[in-house]
């Protein structure tokens, strides 16, 4: 399922919810792998208080359909749960939850990475930061992740 | 033909606007499209294209209701 979402939501019960509606998952996986992307209040040196994320509706929900279907190809996983922020978010909220169940624990860390990875480069979603001094900038590019 | 033009993020910010519509006689590319609705901009180095919400090169061939949009790289997540 991919959800995207405009007010803040707590990872731990969409998977919770998740999982507890999808019937067929039950006693068949053995690993469910969650990365959780949360907005830091520092970036590039700088202290940030808050940040708009924009998106392109329609052409969002379908890249991510894309993303999540190819790392379907790739890896043997049993279900996914992508839900993404947009709006108005501020330090400590949580932007970005990947969730994957499989039967073993290499899908689930695999096409969770992949699907982040992809995400990040594929999907039309854009950060505006607002600085603790009222300047705004725009996130120009990704960090290699580390 | 008609088309339905927007653009997203510091492009739109830079812009000044959000979308545009043109018509046009034959089919033209997506770079044609830059150069009628921007004639006095150059398309931004990085920008990236698409046509009805899948990535296109700017070679690509824009028909009658396409709705192309013009729009900085991603940096979700």
């Amino acid at each position: 399922m991919i959800k995207i979402v405009s007010s803040g939501f707590d990872p731990f019960q969409e998977v919770h919810a998740y999982q507890q509606q999808q019937q067929s998952l039950a006693g068949k996986y053995g690993a469910t792998n969650l990365f959780i992307g949360t907005m830091r209040d520092l970036n590039e040196g700088d202290s940030v208080k808050g940040m708009t994320l924009e998106h392109y509706p329609g052409m969002t929900e379908k890249q991510l359909a894309r993303v999540v279907a190819k790392a379907g190809k790739q890896w043997d996983f049993l279900d996914s749960l992508v839900v993404h922020r947009v709006g108005d978010v501020f330090p400590d909220d949580v932007l970005v939850l990947v969730a994957i169940w499989s039967v073993r624990r290499g899908a689930a860390f695999d096409a969770s990475r992949f699907i982040m990875e992809a995400l990040k480069s594929q999907v039309p979603f854009w950060k505006k930061e607002i600085l603790v001094d009222d300047n705004s900038r725009w996130v120009e590019k990704n960090t290699d992740g580390y | 033909m008609a088309i339905k033009v927007r653009y997203f993020a510091s492009l739109k910010e830079n812009l000044g606007r959000d979308k545009d519509s043109l018509d046009f006689e034959k089919s033209i590319s997506v770079a044609e499209v830059w150069e009628q609705v921007m004639p006095e901009q150059a398309i931004p180095d990085n920008t990236l294209t698409a046509v009805n919400m899948e990535y296109v090169t700017l070679a690509h061939q824009v028909h009658d209701g396409d709705e192309v949009a013009f729009f900085p790289p991603v940096t979700g997540g």
